[in-house]
């Protein structure tokens, strides 16, 4: 099970790192999405795994899973959509700007020389 | 409590001369004196205590986790300056008030002087470093604002952006010192600190700390060769160099020196830095002085060359050459503000202040001769003159320090600074008011007005004071004052002014013949000079500076080119070599956590999400199906939370995907429906690699630390949850009362996050982009049913079901998965149903919900929760329950935390909708139709009508 879950969050971060590196906001956006799921899964397993215990108290349950991961992860879920959401919108209208959506600026020499 | 008035009155009066000017000039100055006048009337109420020896102190607890406590106190040596910064900022304030022309903004530059004083007078008072520390930055920032207050002239701006980056520059070196000192203590107070010499200089921290400690006094106190900032700094109006490097900042470096005397000084390595950074200071500086034809340069070297000789003296190390440090910036403060303000005198009544176009002013303006006549005869140490009591003092000490085994060299080199001193002080009694009545001057010469001359006329009375009766006016100030330097018993010695014939005096009377005869030569003085090398520290300090600066746009622009794939890819690439490093040094051992074993179900699911992953890879560009592949992947992630016995976070994922996916495809409605392809296979070749190599390393990592066993700290929560937080489901427990701090910020990040998104959209609705909307020509082929009567119908029935299920999960959310932001994703998704059926426009004019409000209103209700415990008299949002019984209901849990869930779901419902709502008006902007009438397509009355 150990190694499932290992090799989900390593495909995942592999899978999200190539879209992140691709040249439209659309993609990266998705590759960001990937990343999460990554990084939440990654966190939800430092709490290690286990199965049919939840975090719930009852006078049977032979034992309880790490709750505070959990705790964490389900706060980075509902923010991480707050970080897409921004993250669309601010692409959404840069693309309505600007008629493109590269995520690479436009170098016709404007960022170059100092600070004048 | 009155030290922290003290402290705070300049700060809170600053306001006042920014507000008062409106009322006038003169109106301004008295609100601007009196808080300084108030400060020094509170300072002397601890006179009497101060001088009996004790220590007034006050202060609480401020960061005591960074040992940060805003403690301070006042001892004879905070009395002492802090009386020099009160009593001559009066002086000053009077001063400037007749010296700023008509046109100069004079509240700002009360405002300027009062922030400056407050933060000095922090710096001599604090008992704790790191707020010493704090002030000790504010002079900084606030003598940056002094010295360029007359924005207009070049030199004023690049002055005070040179004496930031110096004392700034120190500032931060002393940050670090002052932070060794704590660590080698283990306090960060003062009164501490200095009670364990032995401690400290036993440490091998102590040279590093010393050196640090070293680099801030010196760049504060102008020494050599950080010196060059002061001369530059005379760009600044008159009053401001009167006050800055006469009383103040400059000494605030002497300040801490004497400051921390009792435990640095006494050391080999303290006494070669110290004195002899003093002494090279000392004669240097005066020998440019004599040099120098601006009569503010000739004061500005002539004060760091004074500033030197406090700091040698101080770098002796014995009791009795403190005592004379201490007599010495007393005089020198008092005849040094003097001369500066006779020097403003003379540039404001004759219109220059080049000694080559002055000369035979004492019959024009007879009151500003004399006082400045009597003020530079102090500064060369002539007897009956305060200069020449603590000079004296000076002598007799430099007279028995043997440097190195050289016992000719400092009293030799203390001579030659005494006589340039005299050469230097003489040139500007004679060369400024005496000699030949010129033709012409640029404007005709006069006294000023009473109110220009009676502060320096003041200082002056002093001077001539303590040099005639100087046990009697600064007798026990400076007994006070070096007792807290010494910090044990006071050496034996009297202020007077005849010790009889001592080797002081002998050479006090070389150096007096000397200077005459320098003077007398001067032309034969100047021309020799005149050949020798002149090097330009502000040439050499430019060159550092601009090759600074271009090293470090050279490297930001290469790195920061504007391109997104390059940072990331430097970005990933960065954290996979320190991963891999990481990864390298450390064992390698296989972990020996028991494994769980796969079950087939779990298997098949892996399965599913590598074909997810893999039919992503194939099928990203187009957007549509990559989207509904991520999808299917966030499915398969939340079941898996299920399966891993993570019921909450499958709830929370399950419901976040459907925002999400709404979302994206509301975006997807504008942006283009393809990725083109046209990355180049060696940058597709590269970002494979990045890539795989990513994943590799992070799944390595998962694996790892899964295969071992760790300490939790969540047994804690299990055991307390009930008990303690009143509830059986633990992350929720966690959530909204243990943690519940986290997820207060983290819901206003969420509404932080909707605002900035309804910003952007709202602004999209305007300008070019609106433009843009309203010409929009969608190139999708849209279905024909724009309202079907069956998804209206459904969503329709099912909007009361949804919310009440939301209802029932945010209030069974306590003790079973649940809880508020489940709850918020639940009915915000029935929410959106109905926009998605009917229409926005439709929706929008039935739901008179302000998703602003409902934002605002959750964190509100939030924040009212925890404030609600502090009023109960427990900390920030400690929670509270009861069981009540109903009847009907049964027993029944009320907690305080669910009020606070409350907030959470309301925030979360209000950002959502905030965020979708905004963006499907987008969307109905560029669609060019009107607003339905009905719910959906097919009107049913009218069918049933028919």
């Amino acid at each position: 099970m150990e190694f499932l879950v290992a090799s989900t969050v390593g495909l995942l971060t592999a899978a999200g790192v190539y879209l992140l590196l691709r040249a439209r906001t659309f993609p990266v956006v998705l590759g960001l999405a990937l990343l999460t799921y990554a990084v939440n899964v990654f966190l939800f397993a430092m709490g290690r795994l286990a199965i049919n215990m939840p975090p719930v108290i009852t006078a049977t349950s032979p034992g309880y899973s790490d709750p505070l991961p959990q705790a964490l992860v389900l706060t980075a879920i509902v923010i991480s959509f707050g970080m897409t959401a921004l993250l669309v919108v601010l692409a959404l209208r840069a693309y309505l700007e600007s008629d493109s959506d590269h995520v690479d600026i436009a170098t016709d020499g404007d960022l170059k020389g100092g600070p004048h | 409590m009155s030290l922290v008035l003290i402290v705070m009155l300049p700060f809170i009066g600053a306001v006042l001369p920014a507000l008062m000017i409106r009322t006038g000039r003169n109106a301004c100055t008295i609100a601007t004196a009196s808080v300084t006048i108030l400060a020094f009337a509170l300072l002397m109420t601890h006179v009497p205590a101060v001088l009996r020896g004790e220590v007034v102190q006050v202060g609480w607890d401020w960061l005591p986790g960074l040992g940060l406590n805003a403690n301070f106190f006042l001892d004879g040596l905070g009395l002492l300056f802090a009386s020099l910064i009160l009593g001559i900022g009066l002086l000053i304030i009077i001063y400037a008030r007749f010296y700023l022309a008509k046109e100069d903004p004079m509240g700002t530059f009360f405002t300027y002087l009062l922030l400056f004083q407050g933060a000095m007078v922090g710096i001599v008072l604090s008992d704790n470093i790191l707020m010493l520390l704090i002030f000790w930055e504010l002079t900084s920032l606030s003598s940056f604002l002094l010295i360029g207050y007359w924005k207009h002239l070049p030199e004023g701006r690049q002055g005070a952006r040179m004496a930031l980056a110096v004392t700034g520059g120190g500032g931060l070196a002393m940050i670090a010192g002052a932070l060794l000192l704590g660590q080698i203590v283990g306090s960060y107070d003062l009164s501490v600190i200095l009670q364990h010499k032995e401690l400290i200089q036993a440490s091998p921290l102590y040279v590093p700390a010393l050196l640090l400690i070293l680099i801030g006094a010196f760049a504060k106190s102008a020494q050599f060769p950080l010196h060059f900032w002061l001369p530059h700094a005379m760009a600044a109006p008159t009053p401001v160099s009167a006050y800055l490097h006469s009383a103040t900042m400059v000494k605030a470096g002497i300040f801490l020196l004497a400051r921390l005397w009792p435990v640095l000084a006494g050391t080999e390595i303290w006494f070669y830095l110290v004195t002899t950074t003093g002494l090279i200071t000392m004669v240097v500086a005066a020998y440019i002085a004599l040099f120098k034809d601006d009569l503010k340069a000739l004061l500005a070297y002539s004060t760091v060359s004074h500033l030197g000789l406090v700091t040698m003296l101080l770098g002796f190390g014995t009791p009795l050459a403190a005592v004379a440090a201490v007599f010495h910036i007393i005089n020198h403060a008092t005849f040094k503000a003097a001369l500066f303000m006779s020097a403003g005198i003379v540039d404001h009544e004759v219109g220059s202040r080049d000694i080559k176009h002055l000369g035979g002013l004492v019959m024009l303006m007879p009151i500003t001769a004399t006082l400045a006549t009597i003020a530079a005869a102090s500064m060369a140490g002539i007897p009956l003159l305060n200069g020449f009591l603590s000079k004296e003092m000076m002598l007799e000490e430099a007279a028995h320090t043997v440097w190195a085994g050289q016992a000719w060299l400092i009293p030799l080199l203390a001579t030659a600074g005494a006589m340039l001193s005299v050469a230097y002080s003489l040139r500007y009694i004679t060369q400024v008011f005496f000699g030949p009545v010129r033709e012409h001057y640029p404007s005709t010469p006069h006294d000023p007005p009473m109110g220009m001359w009676l502060p320096p006329a003041f200082l002056v009375g002093l001077v001539m004071l303590i040099g005639l009766f100087p046990q009697t006016f600064a007798g026990p100030l400076v007994a006070a004052s070096a007792g807290a330097v010494i910090g044990g018993p006071l050496p034996d010695y009297y202020l007077s002014i005849w010790h009889g014939l001592t080797p002081a005096l002998f050479m006090s009377a070389v150096a007096l013949g000397l200077g005459i005869v320098i003077l007398w030569r001067y032309t034969q003085v100047r021309a020799a000079w005149q050949k020798g090398p002149h090097p330009q520290a502000k040439a050499l300090f430019d060159r550092t500076l601009t090759g600074a600066v271009a090293v470090s746009s050279a490297l930001t622009y290469r790195l920061h080119n504007g391109s997104l794939q390059r940072y990331l890819a430097w970005f990933i690439g960065a954290c996979v070599v320190i991963g891999y490093v990481t990864f390298w040094l450390s064992s390698h051992e296989a972990g020996n956590r028991a494994m769980l074993p796969a079950a087939p179900v779990a298997i098949v699911g892996w399965l599913l999400l590598i074909g997810g992953c893999a039919a992503l890879m194939a099928l990203h560009r187009d957007r549509l199906l990559a989207l509904i592949t991520v999808g299917v992947i966030g499915l398969i992630v939340s079941i898996g939370f299920v399966y891993l016995s993570a019921p909450d976070l499958a709830l929370t994922q399950i419901s976040v995907e459907v925002v999400t996916v709404v979302l994206l495809l509301l975006a997807l409605n504008f942006l283009p429906k393809h990725t083109p392809a046209e990355s180049m296979s060696v940058r597709k070749v590269r970002d494979g690699v990045l890539a795989v190599v990513a994943g590799l390393g992070v799944g390595a990592i998962a694996f790892a630390a899964m295969t071992r066993d760790f300490v939790t700290l969540s047994d804690f929560y299990l055991e307390q949850s009930l008990p303690g937080g009143g509830g059986t489901n633990v992350v929720n427990v966690i959530l909204v009362d243990f943690r519940g701090f986290d997820t207060f910020g983290e819901i206003i990040v969420l509404g932080i996050a909707a605002l900035a998104i309804f910003a952007l959209l709202d602004g999209a609705l305007r300008g070019e982009v609106g433009r843009k909307l309203d010409a929009w020509v969608s190139t999708e082929q849209r279905s024909m049913n724009r309202h079907p009567m069956m998804l209206v119908v459904a969503t329709r029935v099912m909007l009361p079901l949804a919310l009440l299920v939301g209802a029932y999960i945010f209030l069974r959310g306590h003790n079973v998965p649940g809880g508020g932001f489940i709850a918020g994703l639940v009915v915000a998704i029935a929410l959106i149903m109905q926009y998605m059926a009917s229409g926005f426009g439709w929706t929008a004019k039935r739901m008179r919900v302000d998703y602003h409000g409902m934002v605002g209103a959750g964190i509100l209700i939030a924040a009212a929760t925890g404030i609600g415990s502090w009023i109960a008299g427990h900390p920030f949002l400690t929670s509270a329950f009861e069981y009540f019984t109903w009847p009907l209901v049964g027993k029944f849990e009320l907690a305080s935390a669910i009020a606070f869930d409350t907030g959470v779901f309301l925030t979360v419902v209000g950002a959502v909708m905030l965020t979708l709502a905004n963006l499907s008006r987008i969307g109905r902007r560029a669609q060019h139709q009107q607003i339905n009438e009905q719910p959906m397509d097919v009107n049913p009355l009218e069918n049933t009508k028919n």
